[in-house]
């Protein structure tokens, strides 16, 4: 993917408000089709994704993994989509916004306001949540009374360092993330204890060798086990009950920490879209099948987050919700504009938008 | 048909009928065997289809390939006779295999 198409997470100094005709909740591959259908009816689009990537679950769960059901494709991976999907995208230059989750959605004069995680803000004409199982967010381990740490001692990122300078800090897993912040953490903490099931990890070479020095002149502590318990009172996290091989034997014990960071992978939660106010059946959100809208006007839902009598969880049932979403999303975009309806085989106006011509 | 077990980290069996080709997963999933999450749909990407197979059995389920391992991380109370569901296809050897599903699906 080009460079150009992405702009950066967050927003350096005071963010101004970011206007669009519409904003694409979702970077999948429905999400991505959304933008070359809006732009065929002249509509520019935004899109946030929770992923550093566009993609959605083709990129993040199966990048490698052949899809056998898209139509005109007898086979193709869940990556070769998304590029295929943002080449198609391309002529209509949407703006990328990734790492970023969409906290909050309010009606106001003339459409929504939206505001991510990260504090970027945006008012549109028109929204499509295109969110397909929801956001992806870090596992939870499921360690009894987990919660009660969570925000004091536990941290599933690094949000500000200083939470962890001179503090006894236990970073669990073996990947990229957990490496990474080992590396980073080493520095400044206390002390820096990494624990894994196994003495093999998953991340980058290089970083796994840079561990492997600060291994070996002792100023990190791995220990292979696995986290049972936590210990501490009212949000200070003291220990960690750990379980694994010591010495031949496999035992229990416990070690100081004051700071948790478990990176146990991702999984899809709806997260506070629930909280919109939207017409929602079992954690799906309820649309027309003729517009694809929400219980709230000018709100959309395509793709795997929505549902409808007869819905399919397909990837081309999304595609063709995004064609009807798109020319619903006109009336509200250009009222009273007079729509005709074209085909880009032959419309000289859609073939120079795609810039073919 | 492939019979096979999975027992509830509560104790409660299931023993349901298994095609070949099959995987275990998916037969889990035909019977609505509690416990089996499957959140990836099958793509090796979730760890949330955790089974610990029976020692009698691990010779011909085989070992986990690497991608698996790895996947495993994501897993927890992760054990020696740790697989991903999703991994392991039926095949008629494997009539009257025995799993055990974990407390938990991380």
């Amino acid at each position: 993917m080009a460079l150009d198409m992405i702009v950066g997470s967050g927003v350096d100094g005071a963010p101004a408000e970011i206007e669009t005709d519409a904003l694409i909740i979702g970077a999948g591959p429905v999400g991505l089709f959304a933008v070359f259908e809006l732009g065929l009816v002249d509509i520019k689009a935004h899109v946030i994704d929770i992923l550093d990537k566009p993609g959605g679950q083709c990129a993040e769960l199966y990048p490698e993994k052949p899809i056998y059901d898209i139509p005109a494709h007898p086979t193709i991976t869940g990556q070769a989509l998304t590029d295929r999907l943002l080449e198609q995208a391309r002529p209509f230059e949407p703006t990328f916004h990734f790492g970023q989750r969409v906290e909050s959605l309010k009606k106001v004069d003339g459409g929504f306001e939206v505001e991510t995680d990260l504090g970027t803000r945006f008012r549109a004409k028109v929204v499509v949540v295109a969110a397909g199982g929801g956001s992806f967010t870090p596992k939870r381990p499921p360690l009894a009374g987990i919660e009660g740490f969570e925000g004091a001692s536990v941290f599933y990122a690094v949000r500000k360092i200083d939470a962890f300078r001179d503090k006894a800090v236990l970073i669990v897993g073996g990947g990229d993330s957990a490496l990474d912040w080992t590396l980073n953490l080493q520095p400044i903490a206390k002390s820096v204890t990494l624990i894994h099931r196994r003495d093999e990890f998953r991340a980058a070479p290089d970083s796994v060798n840079k561990l492997r020095e600060l291994l070996s002149d002792g100023s990190v502590r791995f220990i292979q086990g696995q986290l049972t318990k936590l210990n501490g009172d009212s949000g200070a996290l003291r220990s960690v009950t750990i379980r694994g091989p010591v010495g031949g034997l496999d035992l229990e014990y416990e070690v100081e920490a004051e700071r948790l960071l478990p990176f146990f992978g991702l999984t899809m939660k709806l997260g506070p879209i629930a909280n919109w106010g939207l017409n929602l059946n079992e954690n799906q959100i309820a649309v027309d099948t003729a517009r694809f809208e929400t219980s709230e006007p000018g709100i959309f839902a395509i793709g795997d987050i929505n549902t409808y009598p007869g819905k399919l969880k397909l990837i081309l049932s999304g595609f063709h919700e995004a064609a009807l979403m798109a020319q619903a999303a006109q009336k509200i975009v250009y009222p009273g504009k007079r729509s005709v309806f074209q085909y880009t085989t032959s419309s000289s106006s859609l073939q120079r938008k795609l810039g073919v011509i | 048909m492939i019979k096979v077990t999975f027992i509830e980290h509560n104790g409660t069996v299931h023993t349901v009928d298994g095609e070949p080709g099959q995987t275990l997963m998916e037969t889990a999933v035909k019977h609505a065997v509690p416990g089996i999450v499957a959140e990836c749909g099958g793509a090796c990407s979730c760890a949330t289809c955790h089974v610990y197979v029976d020692d009698t059995w691990k010779e011909k389920t085989g070992a986990p390939s690497e991608m698996e391992e790895d996947m495993l991380d994501f897993a927890f109370d992760v054990r020696a006779s740790s697989r991903l569901s999703c991994q392991i296809r039926l095949k008629p050897e494997l009539d009257g295999l025995v799993v055990r599903i974990p407390e938990f699906q991380n």
